[in-house]
């Protein structure tokens, strides 16, 4: 799609019609009810949250709000160990679940791309999980993982580890508990991808390949993966964002606990603003997190080199 | 680059079979080394599904590991004392409504995006790009003032522009992308007849688009019934919650009733499942529509 751009006509030639009688104003009129959306519920909140981040606001203390200048974001650098806290959680949960989700995404989509008997019906079990939402995910994996009658019940019976195990509020198992449970709705997401862009490799490559005698592996390396480059680094980098941003999962499957110790930035951004009402902090932390996900758009503009494309 | 966002996840079952060419047998990848892993992962994605089936349809208190005795209780529980029956409703008049108004303004804006060089387009095109990065849950607050300052705080019309708003990039980038491949002669050839531009494009480009359409609208559908963060912050009454925040209040209840949980589960999962089976051969289509480009 990206040299698609290239093809769009040129307005209607000049035997145009009537209806088509006002060509310049038309394609703003076409996007108009877009852009007045994504201007009222997009672009003047994140606006709006510019502003109060350099501002002490909280409807429950009126009396200490007002202009703070740098003050949130001199707090949240300086004096807020949560901050810092749930920042370094952010970066570990999204390279682990980022980099696990690759891994075996790939190794599925290879698989699947293989000949053989029901593939059909593989592909569409192994990928049925992506569709489900976050909540949803949640909720099936609280009833995997629940103390009395979840999974660990039955690995006890076996004689595998003990009755009343709940992963979910351990604070050694909660991170493992929590990967997996998104692992099984993301590693789809890749094979995905990674299976469309595959169709796309040119069978002589791998024949030509294999008149020269090269091993299976050496060709998965010199054709295979140079081929899935740009698709493997474009959907990291989306799911990087999405994966940072998401809160579905991990609000309703721990809520942020035990202990805070799976406490994103966003979720600690949510509870910032909604249980305590900080929203002027809440604002700062929500710049920051803006200025790390502007540094990913831009690594991802620049990879998928937009801009390049139109004329 | 647009396509790698796409979901498209049954372009490759449309490929014809590969033909003559193939590698020969004795080169082939052996069986095991594709069933073994194959089946494994298959346990680690079925088995989840298998225990919220099992958690619904075996009475409360069973450990048994089979629905047997089935019983449809907790269905009839979720449905009626949950307010599961409400929940559904709200859910269906979210993601429907959601699903037309994305439709509509993006196939407009798609138009545009498609048919017309204007000089705001590069910028457009890239506020975009860009607003895939912004949040929906980042923006809770600016967005929650807004929609007091409306008035519409505790009523689906919040969830539903808001839903909205944040998939309309990706649907106009796709729509868009579907009508550049509907040659713009065709169009013309229409004005030709005496066709004004809308039924023009009423009668030549819409019927071509109807794969991608229906892609895009369930995409919008689907996405509406299942996220959760706008309806738990807009809507506060009971009457006027969804089903994901049904199921967050099952979980975060203090003694979780698992049976309810897994039969509420399976009401938010059955739309979702019905929707793609009804459309999957028209997601072949549509996304492969929206991915030659490549």
């Amino acid at each position: 799609m990206a040299q698609a751009a290239a093809v769009a006509k040129p307005p209607a030639p000049p035997r145009r019609r009537r209806a088509s009688a006002t060509p310049r104003r038309l394609p703003y009129l076409l996007i108009a009810p877009a852009a007045l959306l994504m201007l009222g519920f997009i672009a003047y909140p994140v606006i709006s949250v510019f502003y109060y981040s350099l501002q002490n606001y909280n409807p429950t203390k009126p009396w200490r709000n007002g202009y703070a200048g740098f003050d949130n974001f001199v707090h949240a650098f300086t004096e807020d160990p949560q901050f810092w806290q749930t920042l370094t959680f952010s970066a570990k949960w999204v390279v682990v679940e980022v980099g696990l989700q690759l891994l075996f995404g790939l190794a599925l989509a290879l698989i699947v791309n293989q000949t053989f008997v029901g593939r059909g019906l593989g592909r569409a079990l192994v990928f049925s999980p992506w569709a489900v939402s976050g909540v949803l995910t949640s909720a099936i994996w609280v009833l995997l993982y629940n103390s009395q009658t979840g999974i660990t019940r039955y690995l006890a019976d076996l004689g595998i580890g003990s009755y009343g195990t709940s992963w979910l509020s351990d604070t050694s198992t909660v991170f493992p508990a929590a990967v997996v449970a998104d692992l099984w709705r993301g590693v789809p997401f890749f094979a995905i991808l990674i299976l469309a862009d595959l169709q796309s490799v040119s069978k002589d490559l791998y024949e030509a390949a294999e008149v020269d005698g090269a091993s299976r592996l050496k060709q998965f390396w010199h054709i295979t993966l140079p081929h899935l480059k740009d698709a493997i680094v474009l959907s990291t980098l989306l799911r990087m964002v999405w994966e940072f941003n998401n809160v579905d999962l991990l609000y309703t499957l721990t809520g942020g606990g035990p202990a805070g110790e799976t406490t994103t930035l966003p979720l600690y951004i949510a509870n910032t603003s909604v249980d305590a009402h900080n929203f002027g902090y809440a604002s700062a932390l929500t710049t920051v997190a803006f200025a790390i996900l502007l540094f990913c758009s831009i690594v991802y503009l620049r990879l998928s080199k937009f801009g390049g494309e139109t004329k | 680059m647009i396509t790698e966002i796409a979901p498209a996840p049954e372009r490759v079952a449309a490929e014809p079979a590969r033909p003559h060419h193939r590698r020969r047998a004795w080169d082939e990848v052996p069986r095991w080394q594709i069933y073994l892993p194959l089946s494994v992962y298959l346990l680690f994605t079925l088995i989840p599904f298998y225990w919220i089936l099992l958690f619904a349809l075996r009475p409360a208190g069973s450990t048994s590991l089979v629905p047997w005795p089935m019983t449809f209780d907790h269905f009839q529980k979720v449905w009626t004392e949950r307010s599961f029956g409400t929940y559904f409703a709200n859910s269906v008049y979210v993601g429907i409504a959601t699903l037309l108004l994305t439709t509509v303004v993006a196939l407009a804006g798609g138009y545009a995006l498609a048919r017309f060089d204007f000089r705001l387009k590069r910028g457009f095109m890239l506020a975009l790009l860009c607003s895939q990065f912004v949040p929906g849950a980042l923006l809770l607050v600016p967005l929650f003032q807004i929609f007091a300052e409306l008035k519409m705080i505790n009523s689906l019309g919040s969830v539903i522009i808001a839903e909205t708003v944040f998939q309309l990039p990706l649907s106009m980038i796709l729509i868009s992308g579907f009508i550049r491949n509907v040659p713009y002669s065709l169009e013309e050839a229409a004005w030709v007849d005496g066709c004004g531009r809308l039924t023009a494009f009423r009668i030549v480009v819409l019927p071509l688009l109807r794969p991608g359409l229906i892609a895009v609208g369930s995409f919008a559908f689907v996405h509406a019934w299942n996220h959760f963060l706008f309806a738990l912050m807009f809507l506060s009454d009971q009457g006027k919650q969804t089903i994901p925040v049904g199921l967050n209040t099952l979980m975060s209840a203090d003694s979780v009733d698992l049976g309810a949980l897994a039969a509420g589960g399976i009401v938010a999962a059955v739309p979702v499942v019905v929707v793609f089976a009804f459309i999957q051969k028209w997601l072949i289509t549509g996304f492969s529509a929206g991915a030659v480009k490549g």
